[in-house]
């Protein structure tokens, strides 16, 4: 039976290698060639001889770094309370921070910029409007979750004891956090600064709405090439850059993620411990970095003229000028996009899985590390590859209404592998001798044991996958705007960025209307999981 | 000299300690022996001053000392794993309490060598924590704790984790490291023969309530009530109502002349001993003999009636 399955596998690998090869590894590869293949390194030199080349080179990193570093000083209290909490609220406390992370990046950015017309911060002696701040004040929004989720789960499972000790030998509360409690966080931290600094270095629609037309990145700078001007070969170049880049970064981070010690045994947890002067603290901070922006988009969305009223939310039904269909469409689009392409991933992502999990030697490996790389490859690559790879016949994808939910599965497949191997591996192999000891025939075994527990772990990689293809923009940008392409995400971005109270208002309306299904979708994945499982 | 007076401890609306009232003089090894959730892990943790006291006082030297940190208490505590620092060397962890203390570098490393000595591990001290065995780890968190020169050692079973022979030998190496380190010990222990071989006073714990104390043989030798006795391993209890007594397993000889009347129902050979049950008139009892008797036949026993200790009711 064991040789049957393992060819079994080694046929269904078929199905995401060839999808995946199409896809993503064409287009990628398609991408590479026309940068700095085709015409030689000249368009690459070209480019790096540009000074806004080589300020936006500049810029990426160092928003990056600083995005990181804020976003470690904001969140690692957050995570310390989060550590400190009963296991109850620690889940209440991670579904909550959660929110922002998949929270659509375009509603963030338009969260943020009615933030800042609200409180008089457009213009005047506090400007944040179009600046680097608005940037990383949106980041560390993102990327709170993260931190907290990461290190506080870590910081959980540490050993309280360790700190007892340091405390009778001496050591008051801020010594022993320096010298006992830090060290051993140091590599979850590591962890969670690369993950973010990755993030950072490749966000497109923050910068994008945020910054104005003077805040340049590599992600941007693409775009501008590509949809603006048209120059395929710069544009190419310059996702050359960036991919290369966000590689090395992703190999970075995973060296990081392995050298990170086990969880060390959760059964000396301390007695939960509450400073209520540092609740309130963390409390407040977090609940205005995080709360304040949702509740300003609910309340312009509401506001109409000098009232409040629903008017916002009726005008989404009629069509503006500047979109090829009505907001309401839009959304629909969206929704049906956003299904089929978590079918697309839960099929490829389990398939995936199962040969990461039970595949041989090398095709578990290639899968292993080919099925990350999706997740570390910017969107604005991915969309940029399809628009140039998959343009002409047989695979003209451009003209097709698949292209939405293809696109969409790419950057939802890693989730489904990420949250389903772990839950395939730990189908522990007691179980089933137990099981078999039992009278359980093996089929009999699969239905009742292995079925159940991995249809848990598909349902949260699905809602995630369903959750970021509700709110991706990035790769969708370089789709051709059509009545039945245009995303709620890309709807938005319009509305956003034409003038006038009214079509504000209807802005806000929309991003109210995607935060709602997200939040929906947040839900049904932490309501699924468990108390300690994956920390993504 | 360390003094509990009347303390309580609630978690919520259970109370993990009831009015406990206990001294310690300096030197002694006091034994706290109880079965796991008995509460005394969290009397360690009010010595150490990590729990706060719901109600009641801590004197330390004759002053108030219930409100006073940690790190200024003067302990050291060994919990049941060895809770190493893993990012220093073993000479590092160690060092710890004395570089928190402010002390010079060359007395530290002094110290260190010193301490690496008493628990003999010579020349340990550039190793990481890491691949120490179980019992290595141990020690070296023996040495950790006793290097700051603490007034009292809290010992959390710190030898429930090691195999027997490791253990029987670190029990009975203690007494003389705690000596020569001149330190008073609270040892927490729900193992009684681990209890009578480093203590001198035991005090005996149930359900957040301090029973007795006393010195290991007296507690043995007339433990008072059932409770006791049974924490203390024995199994003899017999009688009803207000005459309850308890029989030491060592009371038993077999005797042609004895006044016992029993018959054999297990019997299991155990090198230096016989252990035996009988089932006679006063139910199931269980001997340890230095002859053997064949199962099911009956033998006249005599019993030892300095062995044998009356029960009040608990």
């Amino acid at each position: 039976m064991g040789r049957n399955r393992s060819r079994l596998i080694a046929a269904a690998a078929v199905v995401p290698a060839v999808f995946l090869a199409v896809f993503f590894v064409y287009p990628v590869a398609t991408v590479m060639w026309r940068g700095l293949g085709d015409g030689g390194l000249a368009p690459l030199r070209d480019l790096l001889d540009s000074g806004r080349t080589r300020d936006a080179i500049w810029f990426t990193l160092w928003q990056a770094v600083l995005s990181t570093l804020l976003t470690l000083a904001v969140a690692l209290p957050g995570a310390a309370v989060v550590a400190r909490s009963s296991a109850r609220t620690q889940r209440v406390l991670r579904a909550l921070v959660t929110i922002p992370f998949v929270m659509p990046t375009i509603v963030v950015a338009g969260a943020f910029t009615e933030l800042f017309t609200r409180f008089g911060l457009d213009d005047g002696t506090i400007r944040l409007r179009h600046t680097v701040w608005a940037i990383l004040i949106a980041h560390v929004f993102f990327n709170y979750a993260v931190v907290v989720r990461t290190v506080g789960s870590f910081w959980a499972g540490l050993d309280a004891r360790m700190e007892d000790q340091a405390r009778v030998l001496g050591a008051g509360r801020i010594r022993t956090f320096v010298e006992v409690t830090l060290p051993q966080l140091r590599p979850v931290i590591s962890a969670a600064a690369a993950i973010v600094f990755l993030f950072s270095f490749t966000s497109f629609g923050v910068v994008l709405v945020l910054g104005g037309p003077r805040q340049a990145t590599i992600e941007t700078e693409i775009y501008r090439y590509a949809v603006v001007r048209t120059d395929f070969t710069s544009g190419a170049a310059l996702a050359a850059i960036q991919l290369i880049a966000v590689l090395t970064l992703v190999a970075v981070a995973t060296r990081l993620e392995r050298s990170r010690p086990l969880t060390v045994s959760t059964s000396h947890r301390a007695t939960v411990r509450r400073s209520p002067v540092g609740l309130a603290a963390n409390g407040t901070l977090a609940a205005t970095l995080l709360a304040l922006p949702i509740l300003v988009v609910v309340e312009r969305s509401l506001t109409v003229g000098n009232a409040y009223g629903l008017d916002n939310y009726r005008a989404l039904g009629t069509r503006l000028s500047m979109l090829p269909a009505s907001a309401t469409d839009a959304i629909q689009n969206s929704l049906v996009a956003a299904v089929s392409a978590t079918l697309i991933a839960a099929v490829i992502g389990t398939i995936a899985a199962l040969v990461v999990v039970h595949g041989r030697g090398a095709l578990r490996h290639v899968f292993d590390l080919g099925l990350t790389l999706p997740l570390g490859t910017s969107a604005v690559t991915i969309g940029f590859g399809i628009l140039i790879a998959l343009d002409e016949p047989p695979l003209d994808l451009r003209s097709s209404w698949w292209i939405v939910p293809i696109v969409h599965s790419l950057v939802g497949i890693p989730f489904v592998v990420r949250t389903m191997v772990p839950v395939l591996r730990r189908i522990d192999p007691a179980l089933h001798e137990a099981a078999a000891v039992l009278g359980a025939s093996p089929r009999r075994v699969r239905r009742e044991i292995d079925l159940p527990i991995a249809s848990r772990g598909l349902l949260v990689g699905a809602s995630f996958a369903f959750a970021v293809s509700i709110g991706e923009f990035g790769a969708t940008a370089f789709i051709p705007r059509r009545a039945d392409t245009l995303t709620a995400p890309q709807a938005l971005f319009r509305l956003l960025s034409t003038p006038g109270e009214l079509v504000r208002g209807q802005a806000m309306a929309l991003a109210v209307v995607l935060m709602g299904i997200v939040a929906l979708a947040v839900f049904a994945i932490e309501s699924v999981r468990g108390t300690h499982e994956g920390s993504l | 000299m360390w003094e509990l007076r009347d303390i309580t401890v609630q978690f919520g609306t259970t109370t993990a300690m009831h009015e406990v009232s206990l001294t310690i003089s300096p030197n002694e090894i006091l034994v706290i022996l109880g079965p796991s959730g008995c509460g005394k892990s969290t009397l360690l943790r009010v010595l150490s001053g990590l729990q706060p006291p719901t109600a009641g006082e801590i004197w330390i030297e004759g002053s108030d000392a219930t409100a006073r940190p940690p790190h200024q208490r003067g302990i050291g505590v060994m919990f049941q794993d060895p809770t190493l620092f893993p990012h220093r060397s073993v000479g590092q962890n160690i060092a710890f309490g004395l570089r928190m203390a402010g002390v010079d570098a060359s007395t530290q490393r002094r110290r260190v060598d010193e301490l690496l000595e008493l628990v003999d591990l010579h020349g340990f001290a550039e190793r990481g924590v890491e691949n120490l065995s179980g019992g290595e780890a141990q020690r070296v968190a023996l040495a950790r704790s006793l290097a700051p020169e603490p007034s009292l050692l809290l010992l959390d079973e710190p030898f429930a984790a090691l195999d027997r022979t490791l253990r029987d030998r670190l029990v009975s190496d203690l007494p003389e490291v705690l000596d020569s380190a001149g330190t008073a010990a609270v040892h927490v222990t729900h193992d009684h023969d681990e209890a009578f071989a480093i203590a001198d006073r035991v005090a005996v714990m149930s359900d957040g309530h301090l029973l007795r104390t006393a010195p290991p043989a007296e507690l043995f030798a007339d433990p008072r009530t059932e409770t006791v006795a049974r924490f203390l391993g024995h199994t003899n209890i017999v009688g009803d109502g207000r005459d309850r007594r308890v029989i030491r397993r060592d009371a038993a000889t077999i005797d042609p002349a004895g006044d016992m009347e029993a018959t054999v129902t297990a019997s299991v050979f155990r090198g230096d001993h016989h252990d035996i049950a009988v089932v006679g008139a006063l139910g199931e009892l269980r001997f340890r003999l230095t002859e053997s008797a064949a199962v099911g036949s009956v033998v006249r026993l005599r019993i030892d009636p300095t062995r044998v200790a009356p029960l009040s009711g608990d």
